[in-house]
C-alpha cells in the first residue's frame, strides 16, 4: 500500500513545500536561466556593452582546440576517478561485509572522508604530495620517483584524481556495503556447495547481483567527477601546470571570472548542464527498468 | 553412494554459545534421516556442519569413509536444499541447475542430458528459460531440488525445504520428496520442526532438544517408546498428557498429585518410590463406564475436527488441576461441563523419572 498523508487545508501543504521551491528557484532555476541568457550574448570585459549573438558562443566553443582538449581531459579524469573510487569502495565493502568484530568502527572510519569538504580534501592531498614538505612525495622520492605536481602535468592530474576519488570512496562504500548485505547469505553458500571458489562466486553471483547498485554509482560518480570537483582543483593545482588539470568545471570558472569571457563561460556551463541532465535521464530510465534480474 | 558417521560432534559458536552438545550416530547408505526438534535446538547447525558451512568444534564427521571435517563444501560431494531455496535470481532455471556442473567442468552434453532428466522428473520442462522470479513457490522448490539432484551427490541435505509452502503444497511435495529419495536411493539428512513431516518422511528420526540428540530411532519406536518427557511431548499431535504422581507404598499403583485418584498400574521396578511423571497420549484415553479403575474428567472445551474431537478438561478432584486432552470419535457427543470417565490400556501408559525426564523401564 502506498502511504499517503492528506492535508485538510491546502494552505498548509503549500506552506510546507514553499521553502524547498524558493530555494530551488533562487539557487537553481534563476542562475540556470541567467546562464542560458548569458550564453547567447557577447559582452565586453567591463560589462558596458552587450550584443545578442545567437549561438556564436557555442560554435566558437566547439571550434576551440583548448576547449576540446579540456573536454577530453575531463572524460579521462572522470573515468579514472570513477573507476578508482568504485574499485576501492567495492574492495573495502567486500572486506567489511566479511568481518563481524569491530565492523561498526571500521565502517565509521571509512565513512568519515565523506564529511570533508572537497576543498579540504584537496588541500589534504596537496600537502601530502607537496614536493618539499609532503610525506608521500618524500616517500616517492625515496623510491626513486621525483614527484612534482607543480611542474609535471601528469603528476598534477594523478593528484586531483586521487583526491577526488578518495573523497567519493565513502559514499560508494556505503551503497556497496548495503548492496552486499542485501544478498542472502544462502546464495553464497549454495554457490560454495556448487563448487565455486571465492573469486568465481564474486564474479558469477555477487557482482551480477550488485549490478543495479554499480550502475547507479557509476552515474553518480561521473556526475560528481564532472561537476563537483571544482573545489579540489581550485585548492590544489588551480588547473595547472599549463592547463594540465583544467577540467571543464574549472574552465567555466577560469574563463568567466579570470578571463572575463562571460558569454563563452556561460555557454560552457550550459553544455555542462546539458550533460548532467542527460546523465540524470539515463539514470532514471535505467534504474526504473533495467535491473539485471 | 555413502553413509554418514557422527562421532562426538560438538559445536561452539565463536560467541561462546554451545549449540551442539555431542552427537554420535551412524547413518546407513541410502537411509532417510530426519532431524526434528523445536526452533533453535541446533538442527540447522548440525546439518550445516555436514555441509561444511560451519566448522566442527569437536568430534568427527565421516561421509563414506572420508573424514570431512576440514574439507571445503565443494569437496564433500553433498547437495543442499535451503529453506529459502537460494536460487540464483539472475540466472535461468537451466543455468541454476547447470551452475554446479559447469563449475565441475562437466561436458556440455552431459550437463544438458542431466538437466533434461531432472526437469522431466520434477515436471519443470518448458520452464528452463524462466527466471526464478517468474516461478511459483512450488516450482522454485522443484528447481532447488533439481539443482541438488543433477549433481548426483552422495548425500542430500535439506534444511526445512517445505516450510515456505502452503499447507496443501507441503503435503504434496512431502510425498514427492519421499518418492524421489526412494527412487534415487541417496542418503538424506532432512531438517524440520514439523513432527508430521518428520514422522512421514523418516526411516529414522533424530529428535533434538537444546543441542542434544534426545532419541534416535524409527518413527514408530520414537512414538511408542519415547526416551524422554521431551520426546514424548514433541512427537505426536495433540501432545501427550503428563500427570505428576507418586508411587503408592505397595508399589502397585500411582497416586496422582493433588488428587484422590490412583492409577492401578505398577510403574517399572526401576522407579524409585517417589516422584514420577505419567504420560498418556490423548488417543489412548478411551471413554468408558465409571468404575474403580477409570479416571474422571470434567470437560472444559471440545474441539470438533470432524473425524474426531479433542476434549480438553481437568482431572476431577485435583486441587491445582491437571489439564488433560482426550481424542474421541467425532460421532460421540460431548459437551462442556460434562463429566467423562476414561480408561487406558496399561501398555499405553508411559512412566518417566520426574527429575531427569528419562523413561523408566
Ligand atoms: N552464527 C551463530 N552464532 C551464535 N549462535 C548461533 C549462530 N547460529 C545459530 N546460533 C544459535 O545456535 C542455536 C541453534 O541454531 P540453529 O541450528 O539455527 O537452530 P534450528 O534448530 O532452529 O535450525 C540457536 O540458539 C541459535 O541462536
Ligand atoms: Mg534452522
Amino acid at each position: 500500500m502506498e502511504k499517503r498523508v492528506t492535508f485538510s487545508r491546502r494552505g498548509l501543504a503549500f506552506a510546507l513545500v514553499a521553502p524547498q521551491i524558493v530555494i530551488t528557484l533562487v539557487f537553481f532555476i534563476w542562475p540556470a536561466s541567467q546562464a542560458l541568457y548569458q550564453s547567447v550574448l557577447l559582452e565586453d570585459a567591463f560589462g558596458l556593452s552587450r550584443k545578442f549573438v545567437w549561438f556564436d558562443n557555442f560554435t566558437s566553443l566547439f571550434s576551440d582546440s583548448i576547449y576540446l582538449a579540456s573536454f577530453g581531459r575531463t572524460i579521462g579524469f572522470s573515468v579514472a576517478t570513477t573507476a578508482l573510487s568504485l574499485g576501492i569502495a567495492l574492495l573495502l565493502a567486500a572486506m567489511a561485509d566479511r568481518i563481524i568484530k569491530g565492523a561498526t568502527t571500521y565502517r565509521t572510519l571509512v565513512i568519515w572522508p565523506y564529511a570533508i569538504a572537497p576543498a579540504v580534501a584537496g588541500v589534504l592531498w596537496f600537502f601530502m604530495f607537496n614536493p618539499s614538505i609532503g610525506i608521500l612525495a618524500y616517500m616517492l622520492k625515496a623510491l626513486g620517483y621525483d614527484w612534482n605536481h607543480y611542474l609535471d602535468g601528469s603528476d598534477a592530474m594523478i593528484l586531483i584524481i586521487l583526491a577526488a576519488a578518495w573523497k567519493q570512496v565513502s559514499y560508494n562504500f556505503l551503497f556497496f556495503l548495503a548492496g552486499l548485505q542485501a544478498i542472502p547469505r544462502s546464495l553464497i553458500e549454495a554457490a560454495a556447495i556448487d563448487g565455486a571458489g571465492p573469486f568465481k562466486r564474486f564474479r558469477t553471483i555477487v557482482f551480477p547481483l550488485l549490478s543495479p547498485t554499480t550502475f547507479f554509482l557509476l552515474v553518480v560518480n561521473i556526475v560528481y567527477a564532472f561537476f563537483d570537483t571544482f573545489g579540489i582543483v581550485h585548492a590544489t593545482t588551480s588547473g595547472g601546470p599549463a592547463q594540465a588539470t583544467t577540467i571543464l568545471v574549472y574552465k567555466v570558472f577560469s574563463d568567466g571570472f579570470i578571463g572575463l569571457d562571460l558569454g563563452g563561460s556561460a555557454a560552457q556551463s550550459v553544455v555542462l548542464m546539458a550533460i548532467v541532465i542527460g546523465l540524470t535521464v539515463v539514470q532514471f530510465r535505467y534504474i526504473e527498468r533495467k535491473v539485471a534480474y | 553412494m555413502a553413509g554418514l558417521q557422527f562421532t562426538g560432534v560438538r559445536k561452539t559458536y565463536p560467541n561462546g554459545f554451545r549449540a551442539i552438545h555431542g552427537v554420535d550416530t551412524t547413518v546407513a547408505d541410502g537411509e532417510f534421516i530426519v532431524i526434528v526438534g523445536p526452533s533453535g535446538c541446533g538442527k540447522s547447525t548440525l546439518l550445516r556442519m555436514v555441509a561444511g558451512l560451519e566448522t566442527v568444534t569437536e568430534g568427527e564427521i565421516h561421509i563414506g569413509d572420508r573424514r570431512v571435517n576440514e574439507l571445503e563444501p565443494a569437496d564433500r560431494n553433498i547437495a543442499m536444499v535451503f529453506q529459502n531455496y537460494a536460487l540464483y535470481p539472475h540466472m535461468s532455471v537451466f543455468d541454476n541447475m547447470a551452475y554446479g556442473l559447469r563449475n565441475r567442468r562437466t561436458p556440455k552434453e552431459e550437463i544438458e542430458s542431466r538437466v533434461a532428466e531432472a526437469s522431466r522428473i520434477l515436471q519443470l520442462d518448458g520452464m528452463l528459460d524462466r527466471r526464478p522470479s517468474q516461478l511459483s513457490g512450488g516450482q522454485r522448490q522443484r528447481v532447488a531440488m533439481g539443482r541438488a539432484i543433477v549433481r548426483e551427490p552422495e548425500v542430500f541435505l535439506f534444511d526445512e525445504p517445505l516450510s515456505n509452502l502452503d499447507a496443501k503444497l507441503r503435503v504434496q511435495m512431502r510425498l514427492e520428496i519421499k518418492r524421489l529419495q526412494r527412487d534415487l536411493g541417496t542418503t538424506s539428512l532432512y531438517v524440520t520442526h514439523d513432527q508430521v513431516e518428520a514422522m512421514t518422511l523418516a526411516d529414522r528420526l533424530i529428535v533434538m532438544n537444546a543441542g542434544v540428540a534426545e532419541q534416535i530411532g524409527t518413527p514408530l519406536d520414537v512414538y511408542t517408546e519415547p526416551a524422554t518427557v521431551f520426546v514424548a511431548g514433541f512427537i505426536g499431535s495433540p501432545a501427550m498428557n503428563f500427570l505428576p504422581g507418586t508411587t503408592t507404598t505397595d508399589g502397585r499403583g500411582v497416586t496422582l498429585d493433588g488428587s484422590s485418584q490412583t492409577l492401578p498400574v505398577a510403574p517399572p521396578s526401576s522407579a524409585s518410590r517417589d516422584k514420577i511423571t505419567v504420560g498418556i497420549r490423548p488417543e489412548h484415553l478411551e471413554p468408558t463406564s465409571p468404575d474403580a479403575a477409570s479416571l474422571a474428567l470434567s470437560v472444559d472445551l471440545v474441539e470438533a475436527l470432524g473425524a474426531d474431537s479433542l476434549v480438553h478438561g481437568q482431572l476431577a478432584g485435583t486441587t491445582q488441576g491437571s489439564a488433560v486432552t482426550v481424542r474421541v470419535d467425532g460421532a460421540r457427543r460431548v459437551a462442556a461441563g460434562e463429566a467423562l470417565s476414561l480408561a487406558v490400556a496399561p501398555e499405553h501408559i508411559h512412566f518417566f523419572d520426574a527429575d531427569d525426564g528419562r523413561r523408566l523401564v
